[in-house]
């Protein structure tokens, strides 16, 4: 069945840069290669396009089904499609895989062409600036100038946030959504465990197992268990789990507590299909991210040549990206005299809440895309 | 005053017969101003504002509903509690910071006033005048009272700092803000002659001393 609102069957395409891209680190990528989807018709003047920065495990797929059987639409498909609050009928949508990632574009899985071997650990680490980068030129690839918005949440809306530092003219509005200016130590110690989970597991390999054909499944498992624990609040976790148990007490440590069957559930499913050397990269580019930091810790100077127009939305149960965090990005923007505006959800579902199909969240995002001109 | 647009006050005359307040404001905001609408409600005002003086306008509301409805209306509007102050704003870097009708409903009434001379070069608070002959009147018959400017019972009214004129001058008083200038309105009209016993809606401009 096909909803009449889903954008419908969606192909992912690969776009191939063959200009070396030199990297904030000073690594430099030979050549690379973007997958991304599109969503919508890209008008004449090429002034509806939005782009969709993903979070830490996301990928290009963002909306539709690969066919007509998929039960697995794309990870924000609640919100992007006809008549949606992001309205494909109005909107041209572009997802991508953010490079390092492991769902199609140039990663630590990726053939290094100097040696004809995976990357492994001498794929680069890459920040928030390196993606904005990369995707500048996809939508120079697309013969895209201007972008009518970019939209991300979590680390997504870092990337939205430095799209208007880097390219002030290519980016009309940008919408911040269950983000932050940088990370606490709290938030990026939890990064830390995830990273030590990986790379003390035996099959880890110094980061070049593809060499030995295995994965580090145990330590990828752990990372995820401990990633979803902060993605959920308190409350959500308790109205979700509780203390139910599946069985009564068995006097064991097998899964007895239904919380428990969910974390291992949720690490076993990401173990399976996500790459270990993404994860790692993913996490750091988060730690790394600090825009103030070359501005003497001053966020508000770091924006002084931002000119696009905001939407800030935080979720009141969010600890990991806390409305606190938000606030501090709209005081740089106010600031700057920028125009914004900002939203904090009332929202049990802590950071999770960004992919929820929460209704007043919806209607926030719905009227904002509204008065978007393209 | 010397940036105040005099003659702004035809620029709508459909919606200044129903918000003669709305006028007096527009004609406290210099043209071109930046402009903080604190309890901003569906952001009516900051529309009013924007259409006539070309302001750079910001409102600030709590509620979900009035928060969209702001929106609908193309204002910024930023979502938070007054009764935390207004910390994510710096010093003087509004021109004007308006508190419409909103002062009798918060609880930390010293503090937003504060808050706001903080934050603006000028302030505007207006409230309804309890020291109105009606309410007076239904006061001297033994019941609050309850009109179209105060619409609420006492067991469900927000207003819990409910205050005369002769009230805020002495606040402005002990408090060393300047009066600017003072306007009392009852409706339409201007009210000179006895304004605590014959206006029923208070306005005042006011700057720290």
């Amino acid at each position: 069945m096909q909803e009449n609102n889903s954008v419908g069957i969606v192909a992912a395409q690969t776009a191939h840069f063959n200009t070396p891209l030199t990297l904030k680190s000073g690594a430099v990528l030979p050549q690379f290669d973007l997958v991304y989807e599109t969503y919508g018709t890209l008008n004449a003047d090429k002034s509806n396009a939005v782009l969709i920065c993903h979070a830490l495990s996301g990928t290009h797929h963002v909306a539709g089904k690969y066919s007509l059987d998929d039960k697995h639409p794309g990870w924000w498909d609640n919100l992007i499609g006809p008549n949606k609050p992001l309205d494909t009928n109005k909107f041209f949508v572009i997802g991508v895989n953010n490079l390092g990632g492991c769902n199609g574009s140039t990663g630590a899985a990726s053939n290094n062409p100097a040696t004809g071997k995976p990357w492994g650990s001498q794929f680069p680490v890459l920040t928030v600036e390196d993606w904005v980068a990369s995707q500048a030129l996809l939508a120079d690839y697309l013969g895209i100038k201007q972008l009518a918005a970019v939209v991300g949440g979590s680390l997504g809306g870092m990337q939205a946030l430095q799209w208007t530092m880097t390219y002030p003219e290519r980016v009309r509005h940008a919408l911040v959504i269950a983000s932050a200016p940088n990370l606490t130590a709290q938030n990026m110690a939890f990064n830390e465990v995830a990273r030590q989970a990986i790379i003390t597991d035996p099959e880890f390999h110094g980061g070049d197992y593809y060499a030995h054909g295995v994965v580090p499944r145990r330590g990828l498992r752990i990372a995820r268990m401990l990633g979803h624990i902060t993605y959920l609040s308190d409350d959500a976790m308790g109205a979700k789990f509780g203390r139910k148990l599946k069985d009564g007490i068995q006097y064991s440590f097998d899964a007895e507590f239904e919380m428990e069957s969910y974390l291992r559930y949720q690490g076993d499913k990401f173990a399976g299909e996500f790459d270990a050397n993404t994860y790692l990269r993913m996490t750091r580019a988060l730690d790394y991210y600090d825009p103030a930091l070359a501005f003497d810790n001053d966020l508000s100077l770091a924006l002084k040549e931002v000119k696009a127009q905001f939407l800030v939305v935080s979720f009141t149960s969010d600890w990991r990206f806390s409305p606190a965090r938000s606030r501090e990005i709209v005081k740089a923007l106010l600031d700057n005299e920028l125009t914004v505006s900002y939203a904090e959800v009332t929202a049990a579902h802590g950071h999770d809440a960004f992919l929820m199909p929460d209704a007043h969240y919806h209607n926030i995002l719905r009227t904002y895309l509204n008065n978007v001109q393209v | 005053m010397t940036d105040t647009v005099q003659n702004n006050v035809n620029i709508t005359n459909s919606i200044l017969q129903f918000r003669q307040d709305f006028a007096i404001i527009a004609n406290w905001v210099g043209f071109g101003s930046k402009v903080l609408d604190l309890g901003c409600g569906d952001g009516e005002l900051l529309q009013f504002l924007r259409g006539g003086l070309e302001v750079k306008g910001y409102g600030v509301e709590k509620d979900d509903a009035n928060w969209l409805a702001c929106m609908q209306n193309g204002s910024n509007v930023i979502q938070m509690d007054l009764e935390d102050g207004l910390s994510g704003f710096e010093d003087q870097s509004f021109d004007t910071v308006i508190l419409s009708q909103t002062l009798q409903a918060m609880h930390n009434t010293e503090e937003i006033v504060q808050e706001m001379l903080r934050v603006g070069r000028e302030i505007i608070v207006t409230f309804p005048n309890f020291g109105y002959w009606r309410n007076r009147l239904q006061i001297t018959k033994g019941r609050m009272p309850v009109s179209k400017i105060l619409p609420y019972q006492w067991y469900d009214t927000p207003n819990v700092h409910l205050c005369t004129i002769n009230d805020f001058d002495e606040f402005c008083k002990n408090h060393k803000i300047t009066i600017l200038e003072r306007c009392v309105i009852t409706n339409t009209k201007t009210i000179q002659f006895m304004p605590n016993l014959l206006g029923n809606l208070a306005m005042y401009r006011l700057k720290a001393a």
